[in-house]
């Protein structure tokens, strides 16, 4: 749990509200930030023993406006971390930061450093490709957006971007995506079928498969069933839980019940800072910080 | 005080006048159209033969024929789009994909979109000075298609960055979050989501090139060119001659001002047919336009 307290602390203060001001933070006494999961602070071992992603003192900022601040936490290997948070706390803000997406668009400042295990690169170091992030680093979307080509090639575009050519290992490779998103029995018989000939839940569908097809070691999920109607989020949460085994799984949503549903570690993001992380089940059964309390029950937010 | 159906009845009064004047200024041009056509037709329909197609000009105006003008308007159409098509359409991709969003980046669009505003027989006297003269190119097939192709290269950029400016950001996000790079996003996605209308914009523009007048007879295009052109193929390797491209020439509009100009009225005819040529090409041209961007639109769709 990295809480506001653990922040207050290396700031040498006690505690610290957040603005706006009604929304005060209470302090958490008497936990060792040690024992505290998901935190990793520079130099100490976070509480995660398997990180797959590491923030350390990660911000982030449009021209002069710091959307995120000094965030320092762990993402577990192969397990779901849920991201949640009102609109515009940064959540989605801190998810594109992980495959460099801000890069595309001018007036965007990284600070501090994403860890990316087990080599340790730092996803935002200046001298990293971008393009080696995304590579490694899978994206699905809001909104579904398959290309505007057939079921087929919209999963073998990544598989062509790292040169396969060979149409029977392209053939394997798009058939096991494709059943890893569990779309194939849709849509085995009409591979080469525009892909807006699906509905929008298969075709989020097709997007995770397209994300999948090039075996990345992270899915990022962007409120990705927020455009479904309920069945094919039901579908698409049963996916991601069949996922976890295979890559590591982080999901910006604004549905709590989503994030209880499907992740195994939570982060609660307040105007850009994460002001609780912790297991699921601890963070909606006992939430450390008041401000916690406050968003899940649902009086702000 | 009006009633209330007094004042509907008042305001239904004031919809239907503006119903009937906006249908009578649609019919007005479209009338004026009409007539033209209609004119053309009557005056030169009968004339058009395949032989009117196929004969050189002559002094006898029932043995002349459109087949030099026909050559050389297709001959400089040929060059004008080799040179405007690529590249209008690079200008246009490094502008809306590339380009940074400066001030520099701003003035080049404004210039961009005047230039698609200056009268066309300013080109001709730009090429004159440049392409005739400074660099020796003669009034030839070439320095016309050149000519027209700076003619209509603010047409062909402007609709290579609409087509690409309909492509929705999601899509360019979805190729870049897959490693693509921008090359990769432009060449297997935006180049060919956009083709629609970049070949839309690209045949309009040559519809406009193909009935230009004032450049070409500023840079010294024939008025009677009663000889071919030299063909672009041979029979020994590399089979290729780019000898048409040095020739001079005439093109259908230069053909057809010349015959109207003559006393004799049968050459009207033959003016008149000349005109229902050129109007047919244009127009021909036009309905491939529609055609393509409306099969498009039915392929894609986001």
């Amino acid at each position: 749990m990295v809480n506001l307290a653990a922040h207050a602390s290396l700031h040498h203060a006690p505690a610290r509200a957040i603005p706006p001001p009604p929304l005060a933070v209470s302090v958490v006494p008497g936990r060792d930030p040690a024992a505290v999961p998901g935190r990793a602070p520079r130099g100490a071992a976070p509480a995660i023993t398997d990180v797959k992603l590491e923030l350390r003192d990660f911000g982030f900022a449009y021209g002069s406006h710091r959307v995120l601040k000094n965030l320092n936490v762990a993402f577990e290997n192969r397990k779901v971390t849920a991201l949640i948070g009102p609109s515009g706390c940064g959540k989605t803000t801190l998810l594109r930061s992980f495959n460099r997406m801000h890069d595309l668009y001018p007036g965007n400042r990284y600070e501090g450093s994403i860890l990316l295990q087990p080599d340790g690169i730092d996803v935002v170091a200046p001298g990293v490709s971008p393009t080696e992030m995304r590579m490694r680093l899978a994206m699905v979307f809001q909104k579904p957006n398959p290309f505007p080509k057939s079921i087929f090639e919209n999963v073998a575009f990544g598989l062509r971007l790292r040169g396969v050519r060979r149409h029977g290992i392209l053939r394997d490779k798009v058939e096991q995506a494709l059943r890893d998103a569990a779309l194939w029995d849709e849509t085995k018989d009409r591979l080469h079928a525009p892909a807006y000939s699906l509905s929008g839940g298969q075709q989020q569908r097709l997007c995770i498969a397209r994300a999948l097809a090039v075996d990345p070691e992270v899915v990022l999920f962007d409120e990705p069933t927020s455009a479904l109607d309920p069945t094919a989020t039901l579908r698409i949460e049963e996916l991601i839980e069949s996922l976890k085994d295979k890559v590591t799984i982080v999901i910006v949503t604004h549905n709590m019940q989503q994030a209880q549903r499907i992740a195994d570690w939570t982060g609660f993001l307040y105007l850009g800072e994460m002001v609780e992380f912790d297991r699921t089940e601890k963070m909606f059964t006992n939430p450390a910080s008041e401000l916690t309390e406050q968003y899940i029950t649902g009086r702000f937010g | 005080m009006r009633s209330l159906q007094q004042t509907i009845a008042l305001r239904r009064r004031q919809d239907r006048v503006f119903h009937v004047l906006g249908a009578l200024c649609t019919a007005a041009g479209v009338l004026v159209f009409g007539a033209l056509l209609a004119d053309l037709l009557w005056h030169g329909f009968a004339r058009i033969d395949w032989a009117f197609v196929t004969s050189y000009p002559s002094r006898i105006a029932e043995r002349a024929g459109i087949l030099a003008a026909l050559q050389g308007s297709l001959a400089v159409m040929v060059v004008t789009a080799a040179v405007a098509v690529p590249l209008g359409v690079a200008a246009g991709v490094y502008l809306e994909e590339y380009a940074p969003k400066n001030r520099l980046t701003a003035i080049i669009e404004i210039n961009i979109a005047n230039l698609a505003g200056v009268p066309s027989v300013i080109y001709g006297l730009m090429a004159l000075g440049v392409l005739v003269y400074v660099f020796g190119l003669g009034p030839t097939v070439l320095t016309a298609g050149l000519t027209l192709a700076a003619l209509i290269l603010p047409v062909v950029i402007v609709a290579t960055r609409e087509a690409l400016r309909a492509i929705p950001r999601s899509i360019r996000e979805a190729s870049h979050a897959l490693g693509a790079t921008q090359w990769e996003t432009v060449r297997w996605h935006l180049l060919p989501y956009s083709l629609g209308g970049i070949a839309t914009g690209v045949i309009l523009g040559l519809s406009r090139a193909i009935g230009e007048t004032a450049p070409l007879v500023t840079i010294g295009a024939l008025a009677y060119v009663a000889f071919p052109l030299p063909g672009p193929i041979r029979a020994e390797p590399p089979f290729l001659s780019f000898a048409w491209l040095d020739a001079r020439f005439t093109v259908l509009p230069i053909q057809m001002f010349n015959w109207v100009s003559r006393p004799d009225q049968a050459f009207h005819a033959n003016a008149a047919a000349t005109g229902v040529v050129l109007l047919g090409l244009t127009l021909g041209m036009n309905a491939v336009a529609i055609l393509v961007r409306s099969r498009m639109r039915k392929r894609i769709q986001w």
